[in-house]
């Protein structure tokens, strides 16, 4: 069973249908890629899961267990966390603050801040300054720590590599498929830059206004050249 | 110059008063982004019961904790059942319903406990410490107002800057969606900043009421004075809080001193608009710009 199942998810913004019946899956220790267009509906996907929107029908279910309906916190606390896009980081807060508040609910469980220091090691020698003050490449690398420090069992990541320089965004992904398979963790990845995505994915699924228009091994869709100039715009 | 000495030391005890309520109106506009102006009549309402329960328990100290912990309940009520409705809407509803409250509150207390102004006993004594031959504008029941103050800050430094708590209470401040999704229950902490808030204020109800006394619009001009205050300190920051009642508290002062007491209101207010028109992000505001 996979850890996250999404069926049949349909959301609504009043008469417009953002997100129309799609069904996904993503396995413990594997990235699927979420490609598409802009508004396309993949941040609305996103945010209905970990429960920032509501969603008009269909099931979510985490583990098993269905999600849809369950507070945003409660959500956070059942193993999900979710990278925003444009990072998330609490600018007013320093990096070991924004940290540390990762993985607070987790008590004596959280991760080692120093094991996110060893995993992103310029967020050490920042860990006094506001994340104000941090580049745009140490905020990504901020927000995937910070959502780390709860041990999360699932990661929803929403264009990480979103205005960064393509060593730091190719940096990144090499780091977000080393981590799935190295912390068991089921990521969900929304990407504008489809071919950096499926190069690490191992799923990817095409959204096309809202509806499902591919799901498929991230090699086959790379591959698959009418897709590519259709839908994913390399 | 005993003269300004006096004025001084005059400035800092009412300056220390300023400063607790720019605390209170800083802790809910941090918390939830609402300049709680009902803040007023909710400091009245908790120093109103501390006068009943000094006058029927005969103990100043019962009193004073009474109206602490009156505050802290009141301050999470009116945040639960009241504020929670208009959090993150336009911010003129806030302040509508903030002002409908103390409007309420007033009517209230005048139903309750009447509308004439009672006496107020003060914690120490307010006789001027004797310098030589003379008795200084500062006693011991100055002193302690001074020393709450004291406490109360470094009580909230630490709270927010040394505990999980407090950064769980400022992630929810500054990044309320953030910190939703990092597993922060931000509506508890939203409704803790309101009572912490109006903990604070009913401490400087108690402390105010022997000189302003109690009534039901006894407190109105230490609300105006707290705003300016927080103001003047950058509504963001409770250092800047402090800051500012101990300024203002100096500054009016030595008009009410110099110039003469009728004057103090309206220098307040000039002060005020000085403030906004000159810094409006205040002395000590982290924040870029605000909209109030």
């Amino acid at each position: 069973m996979a850890l996250l199942e999404i069926e049949q998810l349909t959301i609504d913004y009043g008469p417009v249908r953002a997100v129309d019946g799609v069904t996904l899956a993503v396995e413990e220790g594997s990235v699927t890629a979420v490609l598409g267009a802009n508004g396309a509906g993949k941040t609305s996907l996103l945010r209905t899961i970990s429960g920032l929107e509501r969603a008009s029908g269909g099931r979510v279910r985490l583990d098993g267990e269905d999600i849809l309906g369950v507070a945003v916190e409660d959500i956070a606390r059942r193993g999900l966390a979710h990278v925003p896009e444009g990072r998330g980081v609490i600018a007013e807060l320093s990096t070991e603050e924004n940290l540390r508040l990762g993985g607070l609910w987790r008590g004596a469980q959280a991760a080692p801040l120093g094991d996110m220091y060893e995993l992103f090691p310029p967020l050490r020698e920042r860990r006094t300054q506001l994340a104000a003050s941090l580049s745009g490449g140490e905020r990504q690398m901020l927000s995937i720590g910070r959502a780390l420090m709860a041990r999360p069992r699932v990661l929803l990541l929403d264009e990480p590599s979103l205005g960064l320089a393509p060593l730091v965004s190719a940096q990144i992904m090499r780091l977000i498929s080393s981590l799935a398979v190295a912390r068991k963790l089921a990521v969900l990845l929304v990407e504008q830059n489809a071919r950096s995505a499926l190069s690490i994915a191992d799923r990817g699924v095409v959204l096309n206004l809202g509806r499902v228009v591919a799901d498929d091994a991230a090699r086959a869709l790379a591959d698959d050249e009418g897709l590519r100039r259709a839908y994913l715009g390399f | 110059m005993t003269r300004f000495i006096d004025l001084t030391l005059n400035g800092i005890s009412t300056g220390a008063i300023y400063a607790l309520v720019a605390l209170a109106l800083v802790l809910t506009w941090r918390a939830t982004r609402i300049v709680n102006f009902a803040q007023g009549g909710m400091l009245m309402i908790t120093t109103f019961i501390a006068s009943s329960t000094i006058a029927s328990s005969g103990s100043y100290w019962l009193g004073f904790a009474v109206a602490l912990v009156c505050g802290l309940a009141l301050g999470a009520l009116v945040e639960r059942g009241l504020m929670r409705r208009v959090e993150g809407g336009p911010a003129l509803n806030a302040v509508i319903v903030a002002l409908g409250l103390l409007i309420l509150l007033q009517a209230l207390a005048g139903m309750i406990w009447g509308n004439t102004p009672r006496s107020f006993p003060p914690a120490f004594s307010i006789r001027g410490y004797e310098v030589g031959a003379t008795h200084v504008l500062f006693a011991p029941n100055d002193t302690f107002t001074v020393l709450v103050v004291v406490a109360v800050a470094a009580g909230l430094a630490a709270l927010f800057r040394g505990t999980a708590l407090g950064l769980k209470m400022r992630a929810a401040a500054f990044g309320p969606e953030v910190a939703r999704m990092l597993g922060v229950r931000v509506g508890r902490m939203f409704t803790l900043g309101w009572a912490l808030a109006a903990l604070v204020g009913s401490l400087a109800g108690v402390l105010v009421a022997p000189e302003v006394f109690v009534g039901p619009n006894q407190f109105d001009p230490i609300l105006i004075f707290g705003f300016t205050a927080a103001v003047l300190g950058g509504l963001d920051s409770p250092v800047g809080a402090v800051v500012g009642g101990v300024v203002l508290g100096l500054a009016l002062s030595y008009v009410s001193g110099y110039e003469g007491p009728s004057l103090v209101t309206l220098a307040a207010l000039a002060i005020l608009i000085a403030v906004l028109m000159i810094r409006p992000r205040g002395l000590f505001s982290s924040a870029q710009e605000r909209r109030v």
